[in-house]
């Protein structure tokens, strides 16, 4: 039992770091309807400024801040040279786009930082703690990694409700409409990314300090598109629970079912879970149903 | 003026539908031709066949059955390598264990279990669309190498997990040395992209195209949404079945099937975005091209006393893939294709500009 | 000004108190009619009336919640529209449905999707059978264009028409299905008055010349008191007038509809 408990808890705390990562994808679809693929390109490209700013003898606290910029940067970037010209396309058009924003992130970060894995270190504990007796071994490190996940959850729900929320809400539904009432669309675009952008460096910091900076993290970041199926594209909670549920049906199913199939059930799992999610409630958990009119 | 249609008339139906209607089209493709089946064996070099043009062939035949399937049926795939994957293992088990078998058979076998396969994960798309889509076919990119590793019969139960490909001989013709592989493969690519280019142009192709242009619509007119997508996927993933069974007997020569990954995946797609969507042209100019930049970008920054290490260039490779593709969704969503036939427009009226 | 002594059939279609709702919206109450053999019947209302609704119901894309729809004999109320197509109904649509990637001919070529059967292995080939199928109903479409006067745009991919030509267009896919029922959602709209005389001389030929029943929608009255046999009005959901046009044109409950009486 304890066992199963300590697999449970390890596997939630993989699902936040996956949340993390979900949770840019969210926040653009939401705002503008487009499938962001870059996002995990963005949290390795946000990790390697951060530590290599570290690297370069900068203090954590200026550290931060300049990779905020950088990532600012970026977003006025990508708006300006990319979803500028694409306004009017199709979702499809826009998601191949950010494939290929992904792929030039990935080979721009490396070129500018290198491919070495970086140790990071932010001052966060890593000791163990036991539970229960100890019979429960959990990282302290995850339990602040749920802890920024949670402040962040807050901190964007709160979001919403200011009126560049809303702004952004309208956008998403509808740009032309949005238009017509004087939200400027670019605007509207370069914060939203920043915000990912931002959302990206938070999960770039904790997958960094967690397994290293390396360019394996874009191939992790991948997962986080069955906990948007799980969740819903469209749901910042759903981001949340579908990280969680992925996380911890992970790690269980590899425990407890992968032996039977000679381990490695990791690599698909979360996948297969998707698919099946996608043949009995394609919007997922918490997301919105599509209905098309002719 | 050389490229003028004054005086060519079409006198009837099967001659306006022909696949090449204008005399110097057919010209070029017989030129064209001539070139590949004689031409290229008389000077190309065996590196010229190893590193470009036979893995040309196989990507593009891969990248012409994805072009079936999301450039004129519209659905979303990123399971390119594990189907190749699945056509490369099929065919290699099947040389293997059955020996006797004529190595087309086995070609053909081979891209039948990958359509059989193909299908069994195009399901979701009866429920799902667009990039929903794409994400259920990365169900199948991951969950399929992954069964070659783990269930050992697949390889032979071979420690190290890598398959080999047996001798090849077709009809007592043993195929040996790079220029006999180049042959062969042109042979096969060959003759599949004209049963291709036949399939868009009649009613499959139109039934893939109404689905992807307005599948409410198509189903008012009386195509069932289930037996088009199925039939997308079941071709598609036979014709890519086919190119990684190519991949594997002429270009690789052996593999582990993790080698059959999402990289492949990427660039099957990127070919079909930079030569075109919904065209089979375009898939081969996609090929090239996307083959071409690594060739270019270790050949000429030499040439121009621009030193780069190899990390650096896989680097500047990764970044160019992305940049052209942003460029080219931009500019011209219609790819290399659409440019190709806006330069014969041209041509038919230079020298004047308009 | 019509054919005077045309022969008007039996009843091949009858609408029997359907009632459609979408959640608490209810688009269509206890609306029951019929449409005989060679008729035109006309289908007006004021917008929002459920008139669209009401031909989406016919051909299988809306399923009502309530009543039974009879065609030629067969009962059916949960039909898919693949059905409805192959059972000879066909339509046009307000928003234009065009194949928008495909060209003028490939758009009505593909109106004949049922009546080809080739397969895939057939088509690969292509020399042979598919490909002497697909001249034979290759030469039924070019008729259809000679009909339609659209010989020049045929080879044009269709999202380059003007709106105008689109419509025709679509005209031409239904009518290469060879249907028995033709539904027309508002084929008019958005037509000046040299298109709209065209259209309506499409529509009275189509009647004429191959006997096609027609049930459309529209909302310019002159055309509709022009061609049609019979007109049904639809206000809010339920039936307010069901006649010949004169009879129609003095119905009062019709005459507040459109102007607005408080109800």
């Amino acid at each position: 039992m304890a066992f199963f408990l300590e697999v449970l808890i390890g596997g939630l705390m993989a699902g936040v770091m996956y949340s993390l990562v979900a949770l840019g994808f969210v926040l653009i679809f939401k705002a503008s309807g487009v499938f962001n693929f870059a996002q995990g390109a963005m949290v390795l490209f946000a990790a390697l400024f951060f530590v290599g700013f570290i690297e370069l003898g900068l203090s954590v606290w200026l550290a931060l801040p300049l990779t905020v910029l950088v990532m600012v940067a970026l977003a006025w970037a990508v708006e300006r040279l990319v979803l500028r010209h694409l306004v009017n396309q199709e979702g499809i058009i826009l998601f191949m786009a950010t494939i290929g924003v992904s792929y030039f992130l990935d080979g721009f970060g490396q070129s500018i930082w290198g491919s070495n894995v970086r140790q990071l270190d932010i001052g966060l504990p890593t000791d163990p703690i036991f539970l229960m007796d100890g019979d429960i071994l959990i990282q302290a490190f995850d339990l602040w990694a749920a802890l920024v996940a949670g402040s962040l959850l807050v901190a964007l729900v709160l979001f919403q409700r200011t009126s560049v929320g809303r702004a952004l809400r309208a956008v998403a539904d509808d740009h032309q409409a949005a238009q017509s009432v004087g939200i400027p669309l670019n605007t509207i675009w370069i914060i939203v990314w920043s915000i990912a952008g931002l959302v990206a460096l938070v999960a770039g910091v904790m997958w960094g300090s967690k397994l290293g900076v390396q360019p394996a993290i874009v191939s992790l970041a991948l997962k986080a598109l069955p906990v948007l199926i799980l969740g819903g594209f469209t749901s910042i909670p759903g981001a949340i629970i579908g990280g969680l549920i992925i996380g911890a049906g992970e790690k269980l199913a590899e425990i407890y079912i992968g032996p039977f199939f000679g381990g490695g059930i990791e690599n698909w799992f979360a996948y297969v879970l998707a698919l099946g999610f996608l043949l009995i409630r394609p919007q997922g958990l918490f997301g919105e149903r599509i209905i098309e009119r002719v | 003026m050389l490229y003028r249609e004054a005086g060519q008339f079409k006198t009837s139906y099967p001659a306006d539908q022909a696949i090449f209607t204008i005399k110097q089209d057919r010209w070029f493709f017989a030129l064209l031709m001539l070139a590949a089946f004689v031409g290229i064996p008389l000077v190309a070099t065996d590196y010229l066949y190893t590193a470009l043009i036979i893995p040309f062939l196989c990507m593009a035949l891969a990248a012409l059955g994805l072009n079936i399937l999301t450039g004129y049926c519209g659905q979303v795939s990123l399971g390119t390598g594990a189907f190749m994957g699945v056509g490369a293992v099929a065919a290699w088990n099947l040389a293997f264990r059955v020996p006797e078998l004529n190595l087309l058979v086995v070609l053909v076998l081979a891209g039948l279990v990958a359509a059989a396969v193909g299908v069994i994960f195009g399901l979701p798309s009866l429920r799902i669309k667009g990039f929903y889509l794409a994400v259920a076919t990365l169900a199948a990119q991951f969950f399929l190498p992954w069964l070659f590793t783990k269930v050992g019969w697949f390889t032979n139960h071979n420690s190290s997990g890598v398959i080999t490909v047996p001798r090849m001989t077709l009809f007592g013709w043993e195929i040996n040395t790079p220029m006999e592989k180049y042959l062969f493969a042109l042979g096969v690519v060959t003759i599949l992209a004209l049963a291709a280019k036949n399939l868009v142009r009649s009613n499959p192709g139109r039934r893939w195209m109404a689905i992807r242009d307005m599948d409410i619509a198509a189903e008012i007119i009386g195509i069932r949404p289930i037996v088009a997508k199925l039939s997308a996927f079941a071709v598609s993933s036979f014709f890519i079945g086919i190119a990684g069974a190519l991949y594997l007997f002429v270009y690789l020569g052996s593999a582990e099937p993790d080698g059959f990954n999402i990289n492949l995946s990427f660039q099957a797609l990127f070919m079909i975005i930079i030569g075109g969507l919904g065209s089979i042209l375009g898939s081969f100019l996609g090929a090239f091209f996307i083959l071409l930049v690594p060739i270019f970008l270790t050949r000429v920054p030499p040439l121009i006393g621009l030193d780069m290490s190899t990390a650096a260039i896989a680097h500047t490779e990764v970044m160019v893939f992305g940049a052209l593709i942003v460029f080219f969704l931009i500019v011209e969503p219609h790819g290399l294709a659409r440019l190709w036939q806006i330069a014969k427009e041209k041509l038919r009226i230079w020298p004047f500009p308009y | 000004m019509t054919a005077t002594a045309k022969k008007l059939g039996d009843v091949m279609l009858r609408v029997e108190n359907i009632s459609l709702s979408f959640g608490g919206v209810k688009a269509l109450t206890d609306i029951s009619f019929d449409i005989r053999e060679h008729e035109i019947l006309a289908i007006i209302g004021p917008n929002g009336a459920g008139k669209s609704s009401m031909l989406n119901c016919i051909n299988g894309f809306y399923h009502p919640q309530q009543g039974s729809i009879t065609f030629r004999g067969q009962t059916r109320s949960r039909m898919k529209p693949h059905e409805a197509a192959s059972q000879g109904i066909a339509r046009t649509f307000q928003n234009i449905a065009l194949f928008k990637g495909m060209s003028t001919l490939d758009n009505i070529m593909s109106g004949r999707m049922l009546k080809m059967h080739s397969g895939i292995i057939a088509s690969a080939f292509y020399k042979g059978p598919a490909e002497r199928e697909q001249i034979a109903h290759r030469a039924f479409c070019e008729k259809i264009i000679d009909f339609l006067e659209i010989e020049a745009i045929r080879k044009i991919p269709v999202g380059r028409l003007p709106y105008g030509l689109q419509k025709r267009v679509e005209l031409g896919r239904a009518l290469a299905a060879e249907p028995t029922l033709l539904l027309l959602d508002e084929p008019m709209a958005g037509m000046n008055l040299e298109e709209k005389q065209d259209m309506c001389r499409f529509i009275l030929d189509v009647n004429d010349e191959f006997g096609t029943t027609i049930c459309l929608i529209e909302h310019d009255m002159g055309v509709v008191m022009d061609i049609s046999d019979r007109v049904v009005v639809l206000d809010y959901g339920r039936k307010i007038g069901d006649g010949p046009p004169d009879e129609v044109k003095h119905n009062q409950e019709v005459i507040d509809a459109y102007l607005g009486v408080q109800h």
